[in-house]
């Protein structure tokens, strides 16, 4: 606003009014163009080759053409052991990551763990996770324990630690201070004042944070197989390789299924629980 | 009295005396369950009409029937010449400049400035690219600057609706509502949400400034006393139905009785 | 486990035993040995798996930054990817999440546009990519439009959700007020959801820069098809550069981000 009311002069002037205070707009225009700017460069240089852009309608024609209908015996010879795969891939590697959120989490909140350096360090921890994703964390594993199922559990495991760690440590460090300062009224050791205090508070939320997580982790370790970690992504691989389109449509109509009947469970479970 | 007649009776007079004409309004959430059933009622000029009445009797319906936030199932509201009841589209929109409305829970735009909500007061006679530019014209910027001082925040314009106090807010709903430049003022329980010192405070302001414009004001409120105090005349509603209507000082114990049922919250 | 189960003397930790919950530990754990056999996996092949691990990050210090072109190359077309996808998906996402807010559109226009959002939703982006692969091709261009996929999926479905939990009152006073609709939207609506969904946007723009590294894996443009291949040819220095240098460009977009965010508070 560009008037002072406490100046008499100002209710002779035109009065006007604005949205925003000069900075405001200079900042929000620098935004704007920053954006823009960015936009324009990316459309000028991204490299993309029209005659295959008039070709898509056709492609794309000729892939369901190819798809339909969709190789059903593959599912009973293939799909349905590999899908089994996907899902202890996605529940034991979620179940590891709990395991491993637990003390990262409490690490990380700064009101549980009064020492800055390890607070440094956990958060290190969380963002080194949640910064590589889950396709790479998959070929460093199969790397190191080879191709197969284990790989693809590690690899969900060590993405979903930085996930489940952050949001466990936030919901720790949003936690009631009523209950706790009682306990330490008490002279209660800390274990007692984790388990009495904070467990029963964050519960809730770290329960709900797995479920959440688990139903990522279910479509995350669909993709696994492409690198080589097992599940239903080897499946799909072997199908693309060969170009059996029909294969490929199988497996994605099984992964679509899946992924419903997970959502209705996870709905339900929440439903239940929360 | 007959539609027609309400109609003749309305045109007939003198603009000036009679603002608003409610005729049989009915209004059915569930068919069969009237929670409005033939309510009429003609508004004086410059009448500060006070409604009264136990909760859910249907205040708050008749209210919202007549800017039609809430759609009447049968009868008529006579306003300008017009019957609101069966307007729809940019006619409805029209009408509706010309009806200002206070809400209890203020209804402002929580996230937008102070400035921001009274100007949104135009928003039936701007432009919608223009209101979304903020571009309203130095009359209405003038206007709402006037209205700010009137209602005695104008220390806040820039300051964010979410940043005020009850009192506060319904001080900018008031100045917002006649922004419109209304010719009738609804207000909907406006003291509901407020304290006894603070809602006599909102009363005064917004009675003194519906006399100062000759607007009627109609008020839904469930202080009786505050009623008594502020209002010219008194609507005494029970089950959807108008079972007083007269001067504060015809408001009898016996009429509370009638309205609110029952006698031991009177001694 | 609640509080009043203590007895007097000093808080001591007494859980209350509940069969229920310990049958279902049990059965989780009998799951998870199930599993693990599943998985072959044994002492042997973890104690070898800690050998190869530590090959392979000795093999991968230090970093090689040699094949820097490649990389920036690599790195740039991640970024163009990330930033065209997520304008495409922002643009798409305002007009299908409006679409699909069942508080302020009737149930025929919010069926389509939810079933649009479900079939974005359903396939992880790389497997997006493979089709559009199929469709226009190797290249940026697929990797783009996977992403976009992706990014109605997730802004246009938190959208309508924003514009699910605003407050009807606002909309009730612009309403009463006479104005035309568009000034509803832009009053009432708008200025309650603007705040979460340029959340929404720069959260976005941050996935999809990270899926934007990823894509390549299966030939959609981008530094994974790099990082793939250096994988492919135990080139492990270089993907420890590769690596570095995605964290590194993740992080100051993340910076960026708050900024933003602080910004359009």
């Amino acid at each position: 606003m560009n008037r002072n009311v406490s100046d008499p002069s100002a209710f002779l002037e035109k009065r006007t009014w604005n949205r925003f205070t000069p900075l405001e707009r200079t900042s929000r225009f620098l935004f704007y163009f920053v954006t823009l700017a960015a936009i324009v460069v990316s459309l000028q240089t991204i490299e993309i080759i029209p005659e295959f852009l008039l070709d898509a309608p056709e492609q794309i024609a000729d892939m369901f053409n190819r798809m339909w209908p969709p190789d059903a015996s593959y599912y009973p010879s293939t799909i349905h052991e590999a899908l089994m795969e996907t899902i202890h891939i996605a529940t034991v590697g979620t179940l590891l990551a709990l395991i491993l959120a637990i003390p990262v989490g409490v690490m990380v909140a700064e009101n549980v763990t009064q020492n800055k350096f390890l607070n440094w360090f956990a958060r290190l921890i969380l963002v080194s996770s949640r910064s590589i994703n889950s396709l790479v964390w998959a070929l460093l594993f199969v790397a190191i324990v080879g191709p197969g199922p284990l790989a693809g559990a590690l690899a969900i495991a060590f993405r979903s630690v930085g996930f489940i760690g952050k949001l466990f440590g936030e919901a720790l460090e949003e936690s009631h201070k009523g209950p706790i300062e009682a306990l330490e009224a008490t002279g209660a050791p800390w274990f007692s004042i984790m388990m009495m205090g904070y467990w029963p508070q964050v519960l809730p939320t770290f329960w709900s944070v797995a479920l959440f997580r688990w139903d990522i982790n279910l479509r995350e370790s669909a993709v696994l197989g492409l690198v080589g970690a097992g599940g239903i992504g080897v499946a799909l691989s072997t199908a693309l390789e060969l170009f059996y389109w029909d294969r490929v449509a199988m497996v994605l109509l099984s992964m679509l299924v899946v992924v419903a009947l997970v959502e209705l469970v996870v709905t339900q479970i929440r439903k239940r629980i929360i | 009295m007959t539609q027609s007649a309400a109609r003749q009776d309305l045109h007939a007079g003198p603009q000036s005396s009679r603002a608003l004409v409610i005729n049989n309004l009915v209004k059915e959430y569930t068919p069969g369950k009237p929670v409005l059933s033939g309510i009429s009622l003609e508004i004086e000029a410059k009448d500060i009409t006070a409604i009264i009445g136990p909760s859910g009797t249907g205040k708050s319906t008749l209210i919202r029937c007549i800017n039609r936030l809430v759609d009447p199932t049968g009868g008529d509201i006579l306003f300008m010449d017009q019957n609101l009841a069966t307007l729809g589209g940019r006619s409805l929109r029209n009408a509706r400049r010309h009806i200002g409305m206070v809400f209890q829970e203020y209804n402002l735009l929580e996230r937008l400035s102070v400035m921001e909500n009274v100007l949104s007061g135009r928003l039936g006679y701007v432009s919608p690219i223009r209101a979304w530019l903020r571009k309203f014209s130095s009359e209405d910027i003038d206007k709402a600057f006037d209205l700010l001082e009137q209602v005695g925040m104008s220390q806040f314009a820039d300051q964010r609706a979410d940043a005020l106090s009850g009192g506060q807010r319904q001080r900018v709903a008031i100045a917002r509502a006649l922004m419109q430049s209304p010719n009738i003022l609804l207000a909907d329980e406006p003291t509901s949400s407020l304290d006894p010192k603070t809602s006599v405070e909102i009363l005064e302001l917004m009675t003194e400034q519906a006399r100062k414009r000759h607007i009627p004001v109609m008020i839904n409120i469930h202080d009786v006393s505050l009623a008594k105090r502020f209002a010219d005349r008194i609507v005494g509603m029970s089950a959807g139905k108008v079972i007083f209507d007269g001067p504060p000082d015809q408001l009898e114990n016996d009429h509370l009785k009638a309205i609110y049922g029952g006698e031991d919250w009177l001694t | 486990m609640s509080m009043t189960d203590t007895k007097s003397g000093g808080p001591k930790y007494v859980p209350k035993r509940n069969w229920w919950v310990t049958l279902a530990y049990l059965a989780v754990a009998g799951y998870v040995a199930y599993v693990l056999s599943l998985f072959d996996v044994s002492g042997e092949r973890l104690a070898a798996g800690l050998g190869h691990g530590a090959d392979f990050i000795a093999r991968m210090i230090p970093p090689n930054f040699e094949r820097y072109n490649l990389l920036i190359e690599g790195l740039l077309e991640s970024l163009q990817i990330a930033v065209i996808a997520t304008t495409a998906g922002v643009i798409l996402s305002l007009p299908i999440g409006f679409l699909a807010a069942r508080n302020l559109m009737p149930a025929w226009v919010t069926w389509p546009a939810r079933a649009i959002i479900v079939a974005c939703r359903s396939f992880h982006p790389v497997i997006v990519a493979i089709l559009f692969v199929k469709a226009v091709g190797f290249g940026a261009l697929a990797g783009t439009l996977a992403l976009v996929v992706a990014s109605i999926g997730f802004i246009a479905k938190l959208f309508a959700e924003a514009i699910e939990e605003i407050s009807l009152k606002q909309i009730e006073a612009i309403r009463a007020t006479g104005a035309p609709f568009a000034s509803v939207i832009t009053f009432g609506v708008l200025p309650q959801v603007m705040g979460r969904f340029i959340g929404f946007t720069s959260y976005q723009l941050d996935s999809n820069l990270r899926n934007s590294t990823m894509v390549g894996i299966v030939g959609a443009g981008g530094i994974g098809g790099t990082l793939f291949a250096a994988f492919q040819r135990f080139d492990y220095d270089f993907v420890a550069a590769i690596l570095i240098s995605i964290i590194a460009v993740i992080m100051v977009a993340e910076g960026i981000n708050n900024v933003m965010r602080k910004l359009y508070r």
